[in-house]
């Protein structure tokens, strides 16, 4: 049973690694407008589209208009996304007849797939059209996670550039993410899922019949039931790969339709990673040096494996109280026990723990077993991992580009230790870089914290609360570290379809994304612009496994020294009463 | 500026042409063409008729069924187009108070059985659709299922072990076994 565990896991890290480097080798090639093995179908295609787009891919763009940019799109998919919410009851594609979204409910929704959130207010089948779920969620799966991948490759050009003006065209940035990078890798995703059971029809619901009637509340009997169905696999395939994580159903990847058998299970959980971890080794490419790039994948991965290990040994224990009374939890060969609450019997609890540690790792919100009923410890440690701004793998690109804002912090520390100007990759870390990577460690946390705050503070954000006791305030603090991070993922007992949350909730998401990528961009620029100091010998190497250890130190440091205080008045404080 | 903006516009209308309606289409059309039985939601038909997805799972509390997970969704359990967990907190006492009924249900309708439960057995699953239980929770209830049956209990659990599906190539997931499988090839041996 616990061999079994061990193996599942050492099988999905060892396949996730090997896939880092091909994958990574690939994109290093497309983002640098090299060759590759795709060109002579999407090269004319990218060509297309730039002719359309009155775009000329030659064009190199200052940090200002890269912003400029990069935000002009993303504010007009939120508005379209905004408008195909309230409309879709209008529009086509709608077979079960849903009505239009609330103002309040398509603004969080549109805010939080465009910020690769993917935080869900609504339940899917029960209030979303199959042409919202397609041409609106699909598209902004797609978008978010193509703009912070090309946000990501603008930081890594600063680092590549000296004496430089641009970083590079958001465009194509963009573009390529999408053609040549996530529409491939979601196709074969799609129908690898598709041949597992995930649905994907643009028919209507279906009704089967029961073996056994069943009862309605008021005694009706009924001997019919409804399957939701719909285009579920082509969404769910880009759903873990661009790090959304917005599940086509109500229950994510919980739901037999979009998460069916332990390969599909396997299939998803490595898409999670697959990106996030690749691109490690795309910036060790283009910064001509891969061992940066594994660095930076050894301290996400031993902080991703240690974290784990906790939360394994968290839900394998079981719930005590369940325990007394006269329940079998231990693993057999006959059931998987521990804490089974939650959670479905083909993942069982190695499955489980694994799906949510990679999905809080990476700002992956969607769940294959519900978190609100995770032990005390197994749930407050997927919080923390979101509470670390995202950067164990993180988001595609986001997850990097917060990483090597922590970088740039850790060798400033370490610079003021050893007394010697900070630098990396030759490039000089002065006062400038630091206020804007300042700016990127600090909004999300304030965000987080103020949000959880003010919402504990006011009667309209404590009625939301379901669980009592300090588990509610787990509630409240992960529903605002996941937005606070770009998430997604829930305690999804808090009834959070309500105007204060989805206003509260979507304001913070946009703090989240915009107030971090903006100074990012900024600080892209400032480093392109410096010239490259020749390593000498007073300069940090920054591939060593010390250099290792002191990026994890500080990323900890930062993360449990602002989060401390708030999680002794929640999951601490229920794991010691629970003893 | 301007242009930027210009750009932006139409680059979104491409790409949703491409991402929103292309690839899905295109995901769809081939799906149908090559999985026709998992892209439509793996129904199991029997002369003409539907009995229900191999994937969904269905309310069983007759003594003669095996019972599967209980399930949270509303207003009927099983609800295939309403998918819901119970979201207790593991401190609740709601969540104590539903497992305490549970047993008592479990042990009405046994009460000579002095197995301890298997545990998936009186949790909510994730879904509330969850088609299995473990092999554990099957043999559980063999007794109670073999008396109502007048089936020989040797002969039931040689039947949960067939029904019991191991880990997908030998290595991911758990074993278990499908309630709604198992159940069917009950009511055909009658």
């Amino acid at each position: 049973m616990i061999v079994s565990s061990l193996i599942q896991i050492g099988l999905y890290l060892i396949i996730l690694l090997l896939l880092v480097k091909p994958l990574g080798a690939y994109m290093a090639h497309i983002y640098q407008g090299e060759r590759s093995f795709l060109d002579p179908v999407l090269k004319p295609l990218e060509r297309f589209i730039y002719r359309i787009a009155q775009v000329n891919h030659a064009e190199e763009m200052d940090w200002k208009t890269y912003t400029v940019a990069m935000l002009f799109f993303n504010f007009a998919g939120l508005i379209f996304l905004y408008l195909l919410l309230r409309l879709q009851n209008l529009l086509p594609l709608n077979p079960q007849d849903m009505p239009a979204l609330p103002p309040d409910l398509a603004f969080n929704a549109a805010v939080s797939f465009v910020t690769n959130t993917n935080w869900q207010s609504y339940s899917g089948e029960t209030a979303m059209s199959y042409l919202s779920q397609m041409a609106g969620l699909t598209v902004q799966n797609f978008l978010s996670a193509a703009t912070g991948m090309a946000v990501l490759i603008a930081m890594i050009r600063g680092f590549v550039r000296h004496s430089a003006n641009t970083i590079g065209n958001f465009w194509v940035d963009m573009t390529r993410s999408v053609i040549y990078i996530l529409i491939p890798l979601s196709l074969i995703l799609a129908l690898a899922l598709v041949s597992q059971g995930v649905v994907q029809t643009v028919s209507g619901y279906t009704n089967v019949s029961i073996l056994q009637q069943v009862h309605f509340p008021n005694n009706q009997p009924s001997a019919e039931q409804t399957l939701a169905l719909g285009p579920a696999a082509s969404q769910v395939a880009i759903k873990q790969l661009g790090t959304n994580g917005g599940g086509f159903f109500n229950v994510n990847s919980a739901h037999p339709f979009e998460n069916p058998t332990p390969l599909s299970n396997f299939l998803e959980m490595l898409s999670i990673l697959l990106i996030p971890a690749a691109l490690c080794y795309t910036f060790g490419r283009m910064v001509g040096d891969t061992r940066k790039g594994w660095a930076l994948l050894a301290a996400m991965t031993i902080v991703f494996v240690a974290v784990l290990a906790i939360v394994v040994v968290a839900e394998q224990g079981g719930n005590p109280a369940i325990s007394t009374l006269g329940i079998d939890q231990t693993a057999s060969n006959a059931q998987a026990g521990g804490n089974m609450e939650g959670k479905e019997v083909r993942f069982g609890i190695a499955n489980s723990a694994l799906w949510a540690t990679a999905t809080t790792a990476a700002s992956n919100g969607s769940v294959n077993s519900m978190l609100d009923s995770f032990t005390p410890l197994g749930g407050l440690f997927p919080m923390w991992l979101m509470q670390l701004g995202e950067v164990v793998y993180g988001g595609v690109g986001s997850g990097l580009y917060g990483m090597l804002t922590f970088v740039i912090i850790a060798v400033f520390i370490a610079g003021l230790m050893i007394g010697r100007t900070p630098e990396y990759l030759g490039k000089k870390v002065e006062a400038y870089e630091m206020k804007m990577a300042s700016l990127v460690i600090l909004i999300p946390i304030l965000t987080v914290l103020f949000g959880t705050a003010i919402a504990v503070s006011i009667p309209d954000g404590r009625a939301a609360v379901f669980n009592p006791g300090a588990h509610g305030f787990s509630e409240v603090l992960y529903a605002f570290s996941s937005a606070g991070n770009n998430n997604g993922s829930a305690f999804a007992g808090l009834g959070a379809n309500t105007g204060f949350y989805n206003t509260a909730l979507g304001f913070a998401m946009l703090f989240a994304r915009y107030w971090t990528a903006i100074p990012v961009l900024a600080i892209a620029s400032s480093l392109a612009r410096k010239k490259i100091v020749p390593a000498g010998p007073g300069t940090l190497p920054t591939h060593t496994p010390l250099f290792i250890i002191w990026l994890i130190v500080v990323v900890i440091i930062v993360g449990a020294l602002s989060f401390f205080p708030a999680l002794a008045l929640g999951p601490i404080a229920e794991y010691l009463m629970m003893r | 500026m301007h242009r930027q903006l210009r750009s932006a516009l139409i680059l979104l209308g491409v790409m949703i042409l491409f991402t929103g309606i292309i690839y899905p289409f295109l995901v769809t059309l081939i799906a149908q063409v090559i999985f026709p039985h998992q892209a439509n939601g793996s129904l199991i038909e029997s002369e003409g008729k539907c009995l229900g997805s191999e994937l969904i799972g269905q309310q069983f509390d007759r003594e003669g069924y095996f019972w599967g997970r209980p399930s949270a969704t509303q207003p009927l359990p099983y609800n295939g187009s309403a998918s819901s967990a119970s979201n207790y907190g593991p401190s609740n006492e709601e969540l104590l108070g539903n497992i305490q009924k549970r047993i008592e249900a479990l042990k009405r309708s046994d009460p000579g059985n002095t197995v301890s439960i298997p545990v998936d057995l009186v949790t909510y699953s994730a879904s509330g659709l969850d088609p299995h239980i473990s092999q554990a929770a099957a043999l559980y209830q063999v007794p109670r299922v073999a008396r109502q049956r007048h089936i020989s209990e040797g002969v039931l659990q040689e039947m949960v072990n067939r029904f019991t599906e191991g880990r997908q190539f030998g290595v991911l997931g758990e074993p278990r076994v499908n309630v709604l499988r198992l159940n069917l090839a009950l009511d055909e041996n009658k």
